[in-house]
C-alpha cells in the first residue's frame, strides 16, 4: 500500500484554492478588476513546472552517477509532466495577458525567455527519441538537461528581472509585495502553490511507475 | 470676488474628483456575487476537480495492482 495522505492533501489544497479563490475578497486593484483571482491558477503551475523540472534535473545528475534506467526514467517523466504545466501556464498567461495588457503576446522580457525556455525542454524530448540506443540516450539526454536547467533559471527569473518586465517581481519591483497581495490573498495563494506542485508531482510519479513496468517487461 | 469664488469651487471638484478615482471605485463584479450565481461557477469548477482527482486515484490504484502482480 502507497501512501496515500499526501495525494488526499493535495486534492485538498486545491480544493480549497478553488472555493477560497472564487469566493474570497481580494484587493480591488484598477486594471486588473476580478481576474487578480487568476494569481490561484496561473501561477502554481509555473511553480509546478519548475519543481518538475528540478526534479528532472535531480535525477539526470543521479542518472550520471549511478547509471541506472530508473533514474533516468523519472527524469524523462519529471520533463514530460512539466511541459504539460507550462503549457497551462502559457495559456492561463496568454488569456490574462490580452485583458490586462492588452494583447496576448506583449514583447515581455518573461514571455519571450518562457518561450525559449519551453522550447529547450520540447528539443530534450526529440533529442530523446531521436537516439536509439539506450544508455547513449539516457547519457546525452542527462547531460543536455543538466546544461538546459540553468538557462532556463537564467531566461525565467534573472534576466526579466535585469530589465523592464510587465510582470511583477521584475524590473526591480519585488514579486508578491504587499502592493499587489494581502493576507486573504497568501492564505489562498500559498495553499494553492503547494497543492498544484503535488498533484504535479503525483503525476510524474504515476507515469514513472508505469514507464517502469513497461520497461522491466 | 467671483473669480475667487470660481477658483474655490474648481479647486473643491477637482478635491472631490480625487476622491471618486480611489481604489474604491474600481469595477468588481459585485452583482455576480449578490446574486449568488458566482455559486454556481464555484460548484461546477469544484465537480470537474473532484472528477479529476477521482481519476487520478483510478489510475494510481491500477498502477499498484499491476505493480503487485508482477512481484
Amino acid at each position: 500500500m502507497k501512501a496515500y495522505w499526501w495525494k488526499f492533501l493535495a486534492a485538498g489544497l486545491v480544493f480549497y484554492s478553488i472555493i477560497g479563490g472564487f469566493l474570497f475578497p481580494v484587493p480591488e486593484l484598477p486594471i486588473l478588476h476580478e481576474t487578480i483571482r487568476n494569481t490561484y491558477f496561473h501561477i502554481p503551475m509555473w511553480f509546478a513546472m519548475i519543481l518538475l523540472y528540478v526534479i528532472s534535473v535531480v535525477y539526470s545528475i543521479k542518472y550520471l552517477s549511478s547509471g541506472e534506467t530508473k533514474h533516468d526514467l523519472l527524469a524523462v517523466e519529471s520533463v514530460n509532466v512539466g511541459i504539460i504545466f507550462c503549457g497551462f501556464g502559457l495559456i492561463t498567461g496568454m488569456l490574462w495577458a490580452d485583458v490586462t495588457w492588452g494583447e496576448p503576446w506583449p514583447n515581455d522580457p518573461k514571455l519571450n525567455g518562457s518561450a525559449i525556455a519551453t522550447l529547450m525542454y520540447l528539443a530534450y524530448l526529440v533529442l530523446r527519441n531521436a537516439l536509439d540506443e539506450e544508455q547513449k540516450r539516457a547519457k546525452i539526454s542527462a547531460i543536455y538537461n543538466i546544461f538546459a536547467f540553468p538557462v532556463m533559471i537564467v531566461l525565467l527569473f534573472i534576466l526579466p528581472r535585469l530589465t523592464d518586465s510587465l510582470h511583477p517581481g521584475n524590473g526591480g519591483n519585488p514579486a508578491f509585495s504587499n502592493l499587489d497581495m494581502d493576507g486573504t490573498m497568501r492564505a489562498v495563494f500559498y495553499p494553492a502553490v503547494l497543492g498544484w506542485m503535488l498533484i504535479g508531482v503525483w503525476i510524474t510519479t504515476l507515469r514513472y511507475r508505469y514507464r517502469l513496468i513497461d520497461w522491466e517487461q | 470676488m467671483k473669480k475667487l469664488i470660481l477658483l474655490v469651487l474648481l479647486g473643491l471638484t477637482s478635491f472631490f474628483h480625487s476622491f471618486a478615482q480611489s481604489s474604491n471605485d474600481v469595477e468588481m463584479a459585485d452583482v455576480l456575487r449578490s446574486s449568488g450565481k458566482i455559486y454556481v461557477v464555484v460548484a461546477v469548477v469544484c465537480v470537474i476537480f473532484v472528477g479529476f482527482i477521482i481519476y487520478l486515484f483510478t489510475i494510481d490504484r491500477k498502477i499498484s495492482r499491476l505493480e503487485n502482480k508482477k512481484k
